[in-house]
């Protein structure tokens, strides 16, 4: 066979195509964003102002010791249980009269809280309680007002609360919507106020 | 006596450019492969704790972080297995965060002062001591909207 040059192929502008899909990448490429429970601290108070008073079947306590143990309401409580436990004392739904809870779906328990408005969910660490634990206990009652408010959202708006703030997030939300979601956010929020109070640790 | 007499004289064969794709690609690999997005190197072991009730943190130059943990094996020598905080690129004591967050401050824009966010990614084997004097510290800068960061995942299993 008679050797021949074969005619070669033009590849100048692959490198063009090689650009393109590097600049297609450079803008679609988002980069991962952190994520993690969000906190509002207390405003730093003077030592000498005078804690409010509190009815003790309003306050449901859970304190953790430097072995990572749980005490809830005086009683050792797995971190599995925890959740289950805040709901219960939120969802009680114990008031009469003027305090009365008109959606609470509790057994009015005369030792758990009046009403979710009322009630104060009190958090005391030790110096040497780690992290995690730490973590663990405030998630668990994060998510105990989650699902309490997910569930009135889901019975007052058809979706849950997760899934409106979501909404209201979303860059995309159009301004007219926002402010539907941001009322009806408002309002769950009234009706199920997060009252997480740290005390300082021992 | 000319035995290596070249064949062919004159003009140089140009060179191919085929290869130039292959180049850029191998670049855009190493640059996708390489990159992390970490302004700050750290010091310290950083294995954050596990939660699933989590919201992400967006508007990347709205956070300030800190960082706490033992410092890592590197700096062990010298520094000891002790937790430690880390703001920016060095390690540092208590007292310095508020200054920290104060000059932070400054370098932003004053309407985005009020949205600034405090993201605290602490190991999770460090003592809650630590992460109570931090947040005393953020209580008196009034640094007070906070983010404890962690990973996604079921929490009551993962911590303990």
């Amino acid at each position: 066979m008679a050797r021949r040059s074969s005619p070669e192929v033009n590849a100048g502008s692959m490198a063009d195509i090689a650009f393109l899909l590097l600049i297609f990448f450079l803008v679609t490429t988002t980069i991962e964003t952190d994520k993690g429970i969000s906190r509002k601290l207390p405003p730093w108070q003077p030592e000498d102002v005078e804690p409010p008073t509190l009815k003790m079947r309003n306050v449901f306590e859970v304190v953790v010791n430097s072995n990572n143990d749980l005490l809830v309401e005086d009683e050792e409580m797995e971190l599995k249980d925890l959740r289950q436990a805040a709901v219960a004392f939120l969802d009680n739904g114990g008031g009469t009269g003027s305090e009365a809870c008109s959606f609470c779906q509790g057994s009015a328990d005369p030792d758990l809280s009046v009403n979710p408005k009322k009630a104060v969910i009190s958090l005391v660490n030790n110096r040497g309680t780690e992290y995690g634990t730490y973590i663990a206990v405030q998630n668990e009652l994060v998510a105990a007002y989650n699902e309490l408010r997910n569930r009135e959202a889901k019975r007052l708006y058809g979706s849950t609360f997760v899934e409106l703030e979501t909404e209201y997030n979303d860059p995309k939300t159009g301004e007219g919507r926002k402010e539907s979601l941001k009322e009806k956010i408002e309002t769950i929020k009234d009706m199920i106020p997060q009252k997480l109070s740290e005390a300082e640790p021992k | 006596m000319s035995k290596f007499k070249k064949k062919k004289s004159g003009e140089l064969p140009a060179i191919s450019t085929a290869s130039l794709p292959d180049i850029v690609f191998m670049l855009l690999f190493f640059f996708m492969v390489a990159t992390t997005m970490r302004e700050t190197t750290l010091m310290v072991q950083n294995s954050l704790p596990t939660a699933d009730q989590v919201e992400k943190l967006d508007k990347k130059d709205l956070v300030m972080y800190i960082y706490a943990g033992k410092p890592s094996q590197r700096y062990q020598q010298k520094f000891g297995t002790e937790a430690r905080i880390q703001l920016n690129d060095k390690f540092a004591d208590v007292s310095e965060v508020q200054s920290f967050i104060y000059s932070e401050r400054d370098s932003k824009r004053e309407e985005l002062i009020p949205y600034l966010t405090t993201a605290l990614k602490v190991d999770k084997e460090t003592n809650m001591g630590l992460v109570s004097d931090i947040k005393q510290e953020l209580r008196k800068a009034e640094a007070l909207k906070i983010n404890y960061t962690t990973v996604q995942g079921d929490a009551t299993t993962a911590n303990q």
